[in-house]
């Protein structure tokens, strides 16, 4: 338990140092946030009047996948180049304790992230409404179908490719993830792609979760846990640790 | 009485790569205490050896023991974890990390670590305790490798090349642990392609080429087992009459490059003391006198049948 305390502090300090993932998973997010919230330039979907109502929700699924994804594949996909991950396995915290002090400071990092969204959606007005509850489950169900993503790409990639490969993805999910962009306004062939990716799911889910007289879809649920059961299953067949 | 057991113990040691054999069938004891150095070109298959010792490359045949565990066992890997010392080749750090928290992170993994302090001063590394492991020179990195491979008071270290890289003062405070690890009894295996390297760290050199033990032995065994071992080496000023010192030599004497010459003739007392006597009755100065072997002429003979792989 000290060796994997201490692993678990050691993997958040690191983070807390990476610039690329101070402002992956807060700078543009609280950016997203505020400033489309002020600038109300972006399509809502019916029904929203004021745009800090969808975007808290999205950008909370944007840094959920940034933290989840991102930064944990880039992050582990440089160690796996350094030898960092084949050096920790000849120790006594071994790969299991390894791998889960990561998903422990994602954990960490999100619990943060959510507050510091909550705490500016309110500050912009947000009210949040519906079965908040369902939040949980659905962030946790994200981490793992993103973790999975991004150890696949970490695990089975070099590193300059998964540095290029998750922020390319994170790109593309943001425009197609429902985030800031309602999916109900893509065209038809793209929403239905863009139903069946975690991004899209997740959106759906918080969307659904936080706000007052909706819930969560069906489909949602059920996307997110074919993501979180195959994303980590291929990750684990096809993971290289060095 | 049993003589006591081996602390590292190959037998039929066999790693491929796909069709590749990295390593063909060695055997292997070390003694505990005992430091040895795995020594060859490039590719010769010395990191495929200790990795397969440490647990990391699967075996295609044979059987390892290390302190009576099977590293390729996941429970017995788990156990040795904490009883060996691991110094890979290159890396193994986090880049953003500096020695003093590697080194303190390092040793809450184990029950009984060494003061991290001390250990940083042991190894030089109190200047740049601070510094990211990016920034610190290629020496530096590598001692705080070893420091790392030395934190958790292994009875066991497998060393990767630990001087490669490392400027003249990061290799004497290298020595001093390896020798300091000899003498409280700590097994050591290290590899190494540079030959003055192993002559100076190890009690036992095992000589790879393509996969294979292609010889075995202390520095002086080596030298002794080499049927050209029959040879004084030494400098003088160039241009002697070697015609004449081969005759009070009583044996062929050549110049081999200018200063350097060679007797083929045992280095015994009355044959050096001849040589001496001959270089005093002229006045010449003598330096570099060897005897036997270069380590350097066994390994190129021993490897040469076949090219490295």
């Amino acid at each position: 338990m000290r060796a994997w305390r201490a692993q678990v502090g050691a993997e958040l300090r690191l983070t807390a140092r990476r610039g690329d993932s101070v402002l992956l998973n807060l700078a543009i997010p609280v950016g997203l946030l505020v400033f489309f919230s002020v600038v109300d330039v972006l399509p809502k979907p019916a029904g929203v009047r004021h745009p800090v109502q969808f975007l808290t929700p999205g950008v909370m699924a944007l840094a959920v996948m940034s933290t989840a994804m991102v930064s944990l594949g880039i992050a582990t996909g440089f160690e796996r180049q350094y030898g960092v991950l084949k050096r920790l396995g000849a120790t006594p915290l071994g790969r299991g304790r390894l791998l889960t002090a990561k998903i422990a400071s994602i954990a960490v990092v999100e619990i943060a992230q959510v507050a510091v969204l909550v705490g500016i959606g309110l500050a912009l007005g947000w009210s949040p409404g519906g079965p908040v509850g369902l939040a949980l489950p659905a962030i946790l169900a994200a981490t793992v179908a993103f973790a999975g993503l991004g150890l696949l790409m970490a695990g089975s990639l070099r590193a300059e490719v998964t540095l290029a490969a998750a922020n390319g993805l994170y790109l593309l999910l943001l425009l197609l993830g429902g985030m800031i962009f309602p999916l109900s306004k893509l065209p038809t062939p793209l929403r239905d792609v863009a139903r069946v990716l975690p991004a899209g799911a997740l959106s759906d889910a918080l969307h659904g979760a936080l706000t007052a007289g909706s819930g969560v879809p069906l489909r949602a649920w059920i996307v997110l846990a074919v993501w979180a059961v195959g994303a980590p299953v291929l990750a684990a067949r096809l993971f290289r640790w060095e | 009485m049993a003589a006591p057991a081996p602390t590292i113990e190959a037998v039929g040691l066999t790693v491929r790569y796909g069709p590749k054999t990295a390593v063909d069938g060695i055997d292997l004891r070390v003694d505990r205490g005992e430091v040895v150095a795995l020594l060859g070109r490039n590719g010769a298959g010395k990191t495929s050896t200790v990795e397969a010792l440490e647990g990391y490359r699967p075996l295609a045949a044979g059987r390892v023991r290390v302190l009576g565990l099977d590293p390729q066992s996941r429970a017995d890997h788990r156990a040795l974890t904490g009883r060996i010392g691991v110094m890979l080749q290159k890396g193994g750090v986090y880049p953003g990390m500096s020695p003093a928290e590697a080194v303190r992170l390092f040793a809450r993994y184990y029950r009984d670590p060494l003061d991290p302090q001390s250990l940083l001063e042991r190894l030089d590394l109190t200047g740049v305790a601070a510094t990211p492991w990016r920034r610190l020179s290629g020496g530096e990195q590598q001692r705080l490798s070893l420091a790392l491979a030395l934190v958790g008071r292994p009875e066991v270290a497998f060393l990767d090349e630990p001087t490669a890289g490392v400027d003249p003062g990061g290799r004497l405070a290298i020595r001093g642990q390896v020798a300091e690890l000899r003498d409280s009894g700590v097994t050591v295996v290290l590899t190494t392609h540079e030959l003055e390297e192993a002559e100076r760290l190890a009690d036992r050199i095992v000589i790879l080429n393509r996969g294979r033990v292609v010889a075995a032995g202390s520095p002086a065994q080596l030298a002794e087992s080499d049927p050209d071992s029959a040879r004084i080496r030494f400098a003088a000023p160039a241009g002697l009459d070697v015609v004449s010192l081969a005759a009070e030599m009583q044996a062929p004497v050549s110049e081999e490059r200018p200063g350097e010459y060679l007797v083929a003739a045992a280095g015994g007392p009355a044959a050096l003391a001849r040589l001496t006597a001959w270089l005093a009755a002229r006045d010449l100065p003598l330096r570099d006198l060897r005897t036997g072997s270069r380590l350097e002429e066994i390994f190129l003979r021993v490897t040469s049948s076949e090219d490295p792989e």
